[in-house]
């Protein structure tokens, strides 16, 4: 099943800090649903919670799911370049 | 203060969202857009308001963007400053739409905005849709699947009109061309971003058939315009505190997944795969909106009201032909990438076994 085992390992770790920040996140729903209701309401001081928390995702899950998929054997053609 | 509708997700709402951001993330990272006329569709099936859904989705959009965009670009097909400058006028187009979309609703209601948007996308995929199609049925019926790209008539005359101090070389064109062309599409790609949250359905298009981007570029290269517009987007709809990140990380977790393995499956396809997706999946939702709009019509009073089980059916139909569009999309993109893998593992092993000769 493991066709990387490198990427395997890389997927672990990314993985693993994957599931912390989406722990967190479960954990401090509420909380980031009252800062949205605060937002809206006019208090503006955590306006950019949402975009912070999607760069951060972005950053380890995007790493995460890139590893995963390497590490069961889909990789990009060899030799893979523009179409021009 | 008006009360924003913030759901309690249940465990059903999580499978679902992870579910539907997969396959659209697939759909993403094969034509460079894609998803987002399902996901909004399907958060406000679960409960969520209108401008919620819509939020969350562009919140959603840009990291998935950047990631299929960073993915791609490793392959040599995004155009960086050409994504860029287009993604600046998208951006004021995105401000255009939602300002067109607001002076609606104020006029004729959320009904109202709902009718515009399925004339909008009517319009536009009835157009661009049968025109990508048709180009993908030529190359098929011309056997010319491995034909280099070679730009359009149009796009010829585009590369050759030259206005001082407005010419900018981009390497996916291979030719100077004045910024002033790129204003409108951008512009266009943003508003219709606004409109129906698929900008690339006239962006991917625009790219290949006016400005002679190959297709593979173009589809990368409209992630970087979707990341820009999706980070304006998202700052704007922040600020308004009606970002629903719960849902918005959820179906992030589904469609990084997704993104990763149709950005993989441009590597193993040629243009036409890239374009008759394309064509299917816009050929689908077009389909999928005339079952919208007698609802719509019924609501506004302009045809004689439905009853609520016809409206039902209606809708069920519609969202199910929604559903179909993207796994349709999906299913192309599966296909095309496990035949592409087989062929090309077939093709190292007949290269290998030559050398060992």
């Amino acid at each position: 099943m493991i066709r990387d085992a490198a990427a395997a390992r890389k997927a672990a770790l990314y993985g693993l800090i994957s599931c912390v920040l989406y722990t967190v996140l479960f954990f401090s729903a509420d909380r980031l649903v009252a800062w949205a209701r605060a937002t809206h309401d006019g208090d503006k001081l955590f306006f950019f919670a949402p975009i912070v928390i999607a760069f951060a995702f972005s950053y380890v899950h995007g790493a995460f799911t890139g590893y995963f998929w390497e590490a069961l054997g889909l990789k990009a053609a060899n030799g893979a370049t523009s179409s021009k | 203060m008006e009360s924003i509708l913030f759901i309690e997700i249940t465990a059903f709402d999580v499978a679902m969202l992870f579910l539907v951001g997969f396959i659209g993330g697939m759909v993403s990272g094969f034509i460079g857009s894609g998803g987002a006329f399902v996901l909004t569709p399907a958060m406000m099936t679960l409960g969520v308001s209108g401008i919620v859904a819509v939020a969350s989705n562009i919140c959603h959009k840009f990291p998935k963007a950047l990631v299929g965009a960073v993915k791609r670009n490793k392959y040599g097909h995004v155009d960086l400053k050409l994504g860029l400058v287009m993604g600046l006028f998208a951006e004021l187009g995105m401000l255009a739409g939602k300002h067109a979309m607001t002076g609606i609703k104020h006029q004729y209601g959320e009904v109202g905005t709902s009718l515009y948007v399925s004339v909008i996308f009517i319009a536009v995929l009835a157009i661009v849709g049968i025109y990508v199609l048709r180009d993908a049925y030529e190359i098929h019926r011309s056997g010319t699947h491995d034909a280099p790209h070679e730009a359009t008539r149009l796009a010829r005359w585009v590369q050759s009109i030259h206005i001082p101090g407005t010419m900018m070389h981009f390497k996916s064109i291979g030719a100077r061309v004045s910024v002033l062309f790129l204003v409108p599409l951008g512009f266009a790609t943003g508003m219709l971003a606004a409109t129906i949250a698929v900008g690339g359905f006239v962006g991917v298009p625009a790219m290949i058939y006016i400005l002679g981007v190959p297709t593979l570029m173009a589809s990368a290269t409209e992630l970087v315009i979707a990341f820009v517009m999706g980070v304006g987007g998202t700052m704007l709809y922040a600020w308004e505190g009606v970002v629903d990140i719960r849902l918005a990380m959820i179906i992030l977790c589904g469609s990084l997944f997704g993104i990763q393995v149709g950005a993989v499956g441009t590597t193993y396809v040629k243009e036409f795969t890239v374009k008759l997706v394309m064509g299917i999946i816009m050929v689908t939702v077009l389909f999928s909106r005339f079952f919208y709009i007698p609802g719509y019509l019924s609501q506004l009073r302009m045809i004689d009201p439905l009853n609520d089980s016809t409206l039902g059916i209606l809708k069920l139909i519609g969202d199910a032909t929604l559903a179909l569009a993207l796994i349709a999309g999906a299913v192309t993109i599966l296909v095309s990438l496990l035949r592409g893998m087989a062929l090309h593992k077939s093709q190292q092993a007949h290269l290998e076994a030559e050398l060992v000769e």
